[in-house]
């Protein structure tokens, strides 16, 4: 499963980043690397940017890179 | 923006100012509260410029504290020194003294957002590698405090190696004095330890600093191990050798991009201190996030989106009305009152038709300028424009772009300068340039005194359930501005800046209250602009025209029938008449035949493209051209501006401004590039003449068809 693959409200645990896309290593200088929780925040119209939260902190990322994030989902959203 | 200018306005009473001995370095994330807590140090003593051969602003101001003076010097808000974007290369070099005219600081002031500490302290981290005395601002701890977040002070500084941290208010200004206190001995602060959250790499990297000597500090030889300083890399291999570099490399980072490595070893830290310093780290903060997530929910948004821009439009149009017709009575009455004076001679007009209908006819837009950069930098403030990029990438992936061009077109409905300079976000260079291209499109601030001024003449005043009607057609005309910019960058994303699809990545801020002199200071410098501009290039322009639409003089005009204003109802004909003489074998008029046939299919007459071309440097002029040639024109003194437009006419008789001419002039309006100012930053913004020629005589070109079609077809129907 990937961060792609929450629903609105989900949370789930980063497992393992593919780092050959250099859009995904924005994002883990931006704090998403492994054994975070993050909270899938929102979600746009069509699908796509999505919004995760984690520690406090609201990042926008589209699906293509949310598809490198292999994630565990630990609680469902609404 | 471009030019440098100093405002030196004392705000702590009368007191000895010292002179800033050394400079200190004001570093932070975005939206941390950096610039709230550079007003509160330095006031109004600051000054504006941009590093040299880069485009990223310069914002320098002097701290006074009891002993001492520094100069404070206000770096862009990032969130790594990875050197990705311009902004992150420009603060590691300032930081370091490697930019000219800069004197390397000797210390930093690293600010950090009580309620994102996690994003926070990465920075921290990495800038602990530069070996400068530090102290840490933690800012809004009374936000964190509300949010039920509590922060062990002792245990974070213990965490970062005895790096004073002080928590405070921005806002409130609450514990602002014992950072000032600290501040003072701020060179004696000795330089911060090994950072703690990659030892490796830091005692490394400082082994082979030493072994280097004096050229090379611990930070060069990171940045030249983590590839993210490109003249530094080669030079390490060369003097260590490749393969010492390469194995080097091997054993920190492995077969893993280094940046990533990095982010996964200093995180790790952090969170461990995380849970040692929070009292609890809640997954999402409370308030603010709610809303966030209530507002930025799909369909809520969008509305929310439309709302706020209509609102915008509304009061733009609404709010500035009594201020505007007092600014308008009082410069009419002056003028009247000056030929009244002084009788009618050369000198009189002068000054009332040239000097106070030019200048005054574009001084009048100066409330609804304030208003629309009040809310635009409340939206920035608010944090509301970075939400407006996640609400519209999709929009903007249907033209080839990503949310992250939203900011940038959406500030150029300030000013389009601000805005390209605001395009260097955007890490693909084809992204960027195409964004640079849309921007000037969006209906920036000084095309609304034409529009304001074309609207309120020919617009009827009436209402359309609560709309007004003339607060309708201007946002119409926002969104031609709009649909030109998306046109256009569809055009060129699909043709010449063809490219792989663009990622869009961003940080985005929640809702938080605008800092009132934050904003004030900000409103302050853009009426500043604005009436710089009124004062220098608009009076030269108003003045350039009087002149050349006063001389040379008629024979026939005699003062004797001028000098009865109050009479000239009596004979209202015979006078224009002989004003319109004089305006037609004036030099103005002669130019204005001259250019004439160009824009006569348009349904221009000379005096509008006499206007038109005037405003070729700068679009605001035209309206102060038509002001000084219409006042001179004309003897109706007491006819403002608009009502002027309404009655004049064609040799002929028949009205100039008619509907379809005034609808094509407005489209003419919402895109043509008429912008010294635009075509200067996109010159320095994209290193080359080819982008900004490219982009005058595109918009000019349209805008001309545009009118020329509108204009045909009208008049045909």
């Amino acid at each position: 499963m990937t961060l792609a693959d929450l629903a609105r409200g989900d949370t789930a645990k980063l497992d393992k980043i593919d780092t050959r896309d250099p859009g995904v290593i924005r994002l883990m200088i931006l704090g998403m690397v492994e054994d975070i929780t993050v909270r899938m925040e929102n979600i746009a119209i069509g699908g796509d940017p999505l919004e995760v939260g984690f520690f406090g902190s609201s990042v926008s990322l589209r699906k293509e890179q949310a598809r490198h994030f292999k994630v565990t989902r630990i609680t469902a959203g609404d | 923006m471009i030019e440098s200018t100093e405002v030196k306005i004392p705000v702590s009473g009368i007191g000895i100012r010292r002179k800033a001995r050394a400079s200190i370095a004001l570093i932070g994330n975005p939206n941390a509260g950096k610039s709230t807590l550079f007003n509160r140090l330095t006031g109004l003593r600051q000054t504006t410029g941009n590093f040299p051969g880069v485009t990223v602003e310069k914002h320098i101001g002097t701290v006074q504290l009891a002993h001492n003076a520094f100069n404070l010097i206000d770096l862009p808000g990032i969130y790594s020194l990875d050197g990705i974007s311009v902004d992150e290369r420009i603060a590691v070099d300032v930081t370091l003294g490697r930019v000219p005219g800069t004197d390397r600081p000797s210390g930093l002031l690293v600010v950090i957002d009580a309620t994102h500490i996690y994003q926070g302290l990465y920075l921290l981290e990495q800038l602990l590698e530069l070996q400068l005395p530090t102290i840490v601002a933690l800012t809004m701890i009374d936000v964190a405090t509300a949010n039920g977040i509590s922060i062990d002070i002792d245990e974070l500084q213990n965490a970062l190696g005895g790096v004073p941290v002080y928590p405070m208010s921005s806002i409130s200004g609450h514990g602002l004095d014992a950072l000032k206190e600290r501040l003072e001995h701020i060179t004696s602060i000795p330089s911060p330890p090994i950072p703690a959250s990659w030892p490796d790499l830091s005692e490394t990297s400082q082994q082979i600093s030493q072994q280097l000597g004096p050229d090379w500090q611990r930070i060069d030889v990171i940045q030249a191990l983590l590839q993210t300083h490109p003249g530094f890399e080669g030079k390490l291999g060369n003097l260590l050798g490749q393969e010492a570099v390469a194995s080097l490399r091997m054993k920190l980072f492995g077969d893993e991009p280094p940046a990533a490595v990095e982010a996964r070893k200093r995180y790790q830290w952090i969170r461990t201190v995380i849970t040692q310093v929070q009292e609890h780290a809640p997954l999402y903060s409370k308030i603010g996030a709610r809303l966030a997530q209530w507002t930025n929910r799909p369909w809520p948004a969008t509305v929310l989106f439309f709302a706020v821009l209509l609102l915008v439009f509304q009061a733009v149009f609404t709010w500035a009305t009594p201020m505007m017709d007092a600014i308008d009575g009082l410069s009419s009455g002056l003028g009247r009152w000056i030929i009244t004076q002084m009788g009618d001679n050369a000198f009189s007009s002068f000054l009332a038709d040239g000097v106070i209908a030019g200048v005054g006819s574009v001084l009048i837009f100066l409330p609804q300028i304030l208003i629309l950069f009040l809310f635009i930098i409340i939206l920035e403030d608010t944090g509301y424009l970075a939400r407006t990029s996640f609400l519209m990438d999709r929009v903007m992936r249907s033209v080839g772009l990503s949310g992250q061009s939203v900011i940038p077109m959406l500030s150029s409905f300030a000013c389009a300068v601000p805005s390209i300079m605001a395009t260097r976000v955007i890490p693909d260079r084809r992204d960027r340039i195409a964004t640079i291209l849309a921007a000037p499109f969006m209906t920036c601030s000084a095309r609304l005194p034409v529009y304001a001024l074309l609207i309120a003449a020919f617009v009827p005043d009436q209402s359309i359930g609560w709309m007004n009607l003339q607060g309708l057609v201007l946002f119409g005309l926002y969104l031609l501005g709009i649909m030109g910019g998306l046109g256009t960058a569809l055009l060129l994303k699909s043709s010449a800046l063809k490219g792989p699809k663009p990622h869009f990545m961003l940080a985005l801020p929640e809702f938080r209250l605008p800092n009132i002199q934050t904003v004030a200071i900000k409103l302050f410098d853009r009426g500043r602009i604005f009436l710089k501009r009124a004062g220098t290039v608009i009076f030269v322009v108003a003045i350039l025209v009087w002149t050349l639409a006063y001389f040379p003089r008629h024979e026939v005009t005699t003062p004797s029938a001028m000098t009865t204003i109050s009479d000239t109802s009596s004979q209202p004909d015979m006078a224009n008449k002989r004003a319109a003489a004089q305006m037609e074998q004036s030099w103005l008029g002669r130019i204005g035949r001259t250019i004439e046939p160009v824009f006569k299919p348009l349904g221009w007459d000379w005096r509008v493209s006499s206007a038109v071309i005037a405003g070729f440097p700068a679009r605001e002029v035209v309206v102060a051209v038509m002001g000084t040639i219409y006042a001179v024109g004309s003897e109706a003194d007491e006819l403002s501006l608009s009502e002027k437009l309404r009655s004049a006419r064609w040799p002929d008789g028949r009205l100039i401004f008619t509907l379809p001419m005034v609808l094509g002039l407005l489209v003419f309006y919402a895109w043509c590039l008429q912008c010294a100012a635009t075509l200067a930053t996109i010159r320095r913004e994209t290193n080359s003449w080819r982008w900004p020629i490219f982009a005058w005589t595109y918009m000019t070109g349209i805008g001309y068809f545009g009118a020329l079609v509108i204009y045909q077809v009208g008049s045909l129907l």
